[in-house]
């Protein structure tokens, strides 16, 4: 039983991939514009050649919830275009395996993303990214989680509606800015010149606990919005 | 069920109109004075503004899960009054802090919650209203998500301390403070009952109007 | 299926909320209102508009909406009377 839902799981998700390896177009699209993104914040916060203490934390989750909104967008356009979507819901299998396996292909392509993204903060920002790296990675691992679980949720559903590209992100952000801002401060306390590792502890710990909110209702709705 | 809400309307109206002599005649607060005042209408606003948030949640999977289809415009009604007291409490909440704290605004918790919690009725009702067919259960499921944000909000000033007072002032307060903030409370709730009640009669009466004109169609 | 997720989440939230209370901060805050026969004269004036303003947009408000509702509904009904006197 518990067999079924994770293989179904992992056929959709080696599914995107494959379809992904093949185009790149995603995964290029997405990277670079992750990299536009810390390059403008950057431009726009750099004074007399240095930025401010701290912007390291922000650009880099501002980045990664810009990139991740697009890239959540992308992969259910392809299934929209395609309309594979009906042809997924109507296999005969558990519903909530389908968004379990989407939920799987956006992670791994964010991971991608932000594998250049953190060296690339920790180049242009002197960030001391490995410092701390296990309890970096928890946080990205983990806010990335939070955002991409609901955003998956979200652009699944709005795959019928009108206006779905302004309104992914009109919805998303209000909904996912505490897990934002989990890993900002998060992130933030790993990154000061004395490290806050009670405070990194903190927002890991309230990451965890928004995290299973959040995926155990994705998991509930997924089922009943997605039917007709 | 209809007849009660003009009379609810009315009773509340009235107890507006003495609310300014009540709030007058309570005693000034020793640390904020004349500002605190604000609170009789503030501490109402924001209970009905969680409140508002709950049933929108509960209603949305009601409509969700339990397939009732009355229960998607109660979830309409709930956001649209949700927007409305939020709006009174985002307001009402930095005219007293400009002088209590010096600052219009500061960013933490409590405050930074109600603020995505408002956004979030307000995203809800523009997908509504954008969407097109097929939003009602996008919306549904959305709504479910900001419920969870509203015990958040509750609890977040007794967990962080920060600037806005704790829970604990409302069961400690005086009773002479307590008679005219109750007074309030009472008016509030009577209107937002009244204003709910009203604004999903509202929603159901289109739906019928959508039906008749689909018959219309068919015929 | 659902017992396991009931388990997960269970063991998730035990894992994450000691970390939240351990780490909260602890400044020092209001946790009673303190009343007080009258103030000091020079408080009064500069509070005054900040009330004033703060009743004065709840009232416009809720009266606007009520309005908004009435409108509304008024429409919705006679329309609604239109069509089933049209049937």
């Amino acid at each position: 039983m518990i067999g079924s839902f994770f293989r179904v799981a992992w056929y959709v998700m080696r599914k995107d991939l494959t379809v992904e390896v093949r185009s790149k177009e995603v995964l290029l699209t997405t990277l670079f514009f992750a990299v536009s993104v810390v390059l403008v914040f950057s431009f726009a916060i750099v004074r007399e050649g240095r930025a401010p203490d701290d912007v390291a934390a922000g650009i880099l989750w501002v980045a990664v919830s810009f990139a991740g909104t697009l890239a959540m967008g992308r992969t259910f356009e392809r299934e929209r275009y395609n309309d594979t979507l009906r042809a997924l819901l109507l296999a005969p299998s558990d519903r909530p395996a389908i968004y379990v396996g989407k939920l799987l292909g956006l992670l791994a392509l964010l991971a991608l993303v932000e594998i250049v993204l953190v060296p690339l903060i920790g180049l242009l920002f002197n960030a001391p990214i490995l410092a701390f790296p296990g309890r970096l990675a928890a946080l990205l691992a983990l806010g990335t989680l939070g955002f991409a679980a609901v955003g998956t949720l979200f652009a699944a559903m709005l795959v019928r509606v009108r206006s779905r590209d302004t309104l992914l992100p009109v919805l998303l952000y209000p909904i996912t800015i505490p897990v934002m801002i989990a890993g900002v401060r998060g992130t933030a306390a790993l990154f000061q010149d004395t490290p806050d590792l009670p405070m990194a502890q903190f927002w890991i710990g309230l990451l965890i606990v928004w995290d299973v909110i959040f995926i155990t209702l994705a998991l509930w709705t997924f089922e009943p919005v997605m039917t007709e | 069920m209809t007849k009660l809400n003009p009379l609810l309307i009315g009773l509340s109206a009235v107890m507006f109109g003495v609310a300014p002599w009540m709030i007058n005649a309570a005693p000034y607060e020793s640390t904020m004075g004349l500002v605190q005042k604000v609170f009789y209408f503030h501490f109402p606003s924001a209970i009905l503004f969680l409140v508002a948030g709950l049933i929108c949640g509960v209603a949305s999977a009601m409509f969700l899960f339990g397939k009732k289809a009355k229960a998607d415009g109660w979830a309409i009604a709930a956001a649209e009054l949700g927007l409305v007291f939020g709006s009174l409490t985002l307001v009402t909440g930095p005219l007293w802090a400009r002088k209590a704290w010096g600052v219009w605004w500061v960013w933490d918790p409590r405050l930074t919650s109600s603020l995505l919690l408002w956004m979030i009725f307000g995203a809800y009702l523009l997908l509504r209203r954008y969407g097109g067919p097929g939003s009602e259960k996008l919306g549904a499921g959305m709504a479910l998500f900001g419920m969870a944000n509203v015990p958040f909000i509750y609890v977040s000033v007794n967990v962080w301390r920060t600037l806005h007072p704790q829970t604990s002032v409302v069961p400690t307060l005086p009773i002479d403070m307590g008679i005219p903030l109750w007074f309030c409370f009472a008016a509030f709730t009577m209107l937002f009952v009244a204003l709910l009640n009203l604004r999903a009669r509202l929603e159901h009466q289109r739906a019928r109007v959508e039906a008749l004109y689909l018959a219309e169609d068919e015929a | 299926m659902r017992f396991c997720r009931a388990l997960l989440m269970s063991v998730a939230l035990a894992a994450g909320v000691p970390g939240v209370t351990a780490g909260a901060m602890q400044p020092p805050s209001q946790s009673e209102f303190v009343p007080v026969a009258d103030i000091p004269a020079g408080e009064q004036i500069p509070a005054f508009n900040l009330v004033g303003a703060a009743y004065g947009f709840v009232w416009v408000v809720l009266l606007g909406y009520v309005w908004s509702i009435a409108r509304r509904l008024q429409k919705v009904e006679s329309e609604l009377a239109d069509l089933e006197s049209r049937r």
